[in-house]
């Protein structure tokens, strides 16, 4: 190996190291594209619609493109989620409400055990469709890391609104009026 | 007597039991499996995590062990319903191949340097020099070595 070639070798490692780190930081970055578009006041149009999903109950599989044309309340949620249990009779309020009009809560299980997400079901009464992503096909496209989180969608598939963090009624209840409203 | 022969066969039997079930495996343990699982949303491994997401795993680890599944069995299981990321193991493909190479990679071209350097070095080093060997350490004449070992004595404790 002649002399020059030495430091050009250390600094191809050196560079790849780094490079690796860069890539594994940036990789696990959570992405809030949505969430800057949403503050702009722009429609974003919901990512993942093409991704099927197993139906919690076992009917199948359902996507987000299978309802197009209704206001869809997308809701990442687990049963060992504390908030989640909180804001179960406000999602459930939520589904009534859209129920006549045609549109519906979805709920998407996040990590979560089937049994255990079938129980929770049970236990608060909830009506709407839940889906399980359990290998994390969807949530990731909506930056969900942490649960619960709540996505509101026009009849065209936009993201009208969302929340990271427990829903409250009053947003919930002014994001559907919105999604409605065109 | 007689007894005595009893018992020795049926401590003979027992022994031999196990080898006479060849396709049988034996059943998973809770402590084995749990090291090799991840916490997945807190992205610790599951034997030091403390959180519900954790408790409900280890329930279902072991209601796959109650369903006499083995160890890898249970992985493969966990693995097919959660993906690849709850095993602590990185995975042999994709990017997680990284864990396995850089290391390797690193210490090979460490190693490649040092080949190349350390001919150099000892090449420069016997360069400077005249050729003569150098003179290791100065030494004493016979005057200055008494002197010294005078020295020292005094300060014997």
């Amino acid at each position: 190996m002649k002399r020059s070639a030495v430091p050009i070798v250390v600094a191809v490692l050196a560079a790849a190291l780094v490079g690796l780190l860069v890539y594994g930081v940036v990789a696990r970055r959570d992405d809030t594209s949505l969430d800057s578009a949403v503050r702009k006041g722009q429609r974003p149009t919901a990512p993942g619609a093409g991704v099927t999903l197993p139906v919690l109950d076992g009917s199948g599989r359902r996507s987000l493109a299978q309802l197009r044309g209704k206001v869809v309340v997308l809701n990442f949620w687990a049963s060992w989620c504390g908030p989640c249990e909180n804001e179960a009779p406000v999602l459930e309020r939520a589904q009534r409400k859209l129920a006549g009009s045609g549109g519906t809560v979805l709920g998407v299980t996040y990590k979560d055990d089937a049994d255990s997400s079938r129980d929770f079901v049970k236990k608060y009464h909830v009506t709407y469709p839940s889906l399980r992503d359990d290998r994390l096909d969807l949530a990731p496209k909506y930056g969900t890391t942490k649960l619960p989180e709540t996505f509101v969608l026009d009849k065209a598939g936009h993201v009208v609104a969302m929340s990271r963090g427990e829903v409250s009624p009053d947003f919930l209840s002014q994001a559907i009026d919105r999604a409605q409203a065109d | 007597m007689r007894a005595g022969v009893v018992a020795l066969l049926a401590l003979l039997a027992l022994a031999v039991a196990p080898a006479a079930a060849p396709g049988a495996q034996p059943r998973a343990s809770f402590n084995d499996v749990e090291d090799e699982v991840m916490c997945d949303t807190c992205n610790v491994p599951l034997n030091i995590a403390e959180s519900d997401r954790a408790d409900q795993e280890r329930t279902a680890i072991r209601r796959l062990i109650a369903r006499g599944l083995t160890k890898e069995q249970i992985l493969a299981e966990l693995k097919r319903t959660y993906g690849p990321g709850i095993l602590a193991k990185p995975q042999d493909s994709g990017f997680s191949l990284a864990v396995w190479w850089v290391p390797v990679a690193v210490v090979a071209g460490l190693a490649a340097l040092l080949a190349a350097l350390l001919p150099r070095w000892r090449r420069r080093g016997r360069d400077r020099g005249d050729g003569s060997p150098r003179p290791r350490a100065p030494t004493l004449s016979a005057a200055d070595e008494r002197r010294l070992d005078e020295d020292l004595a005094r300060y014997d404790v």
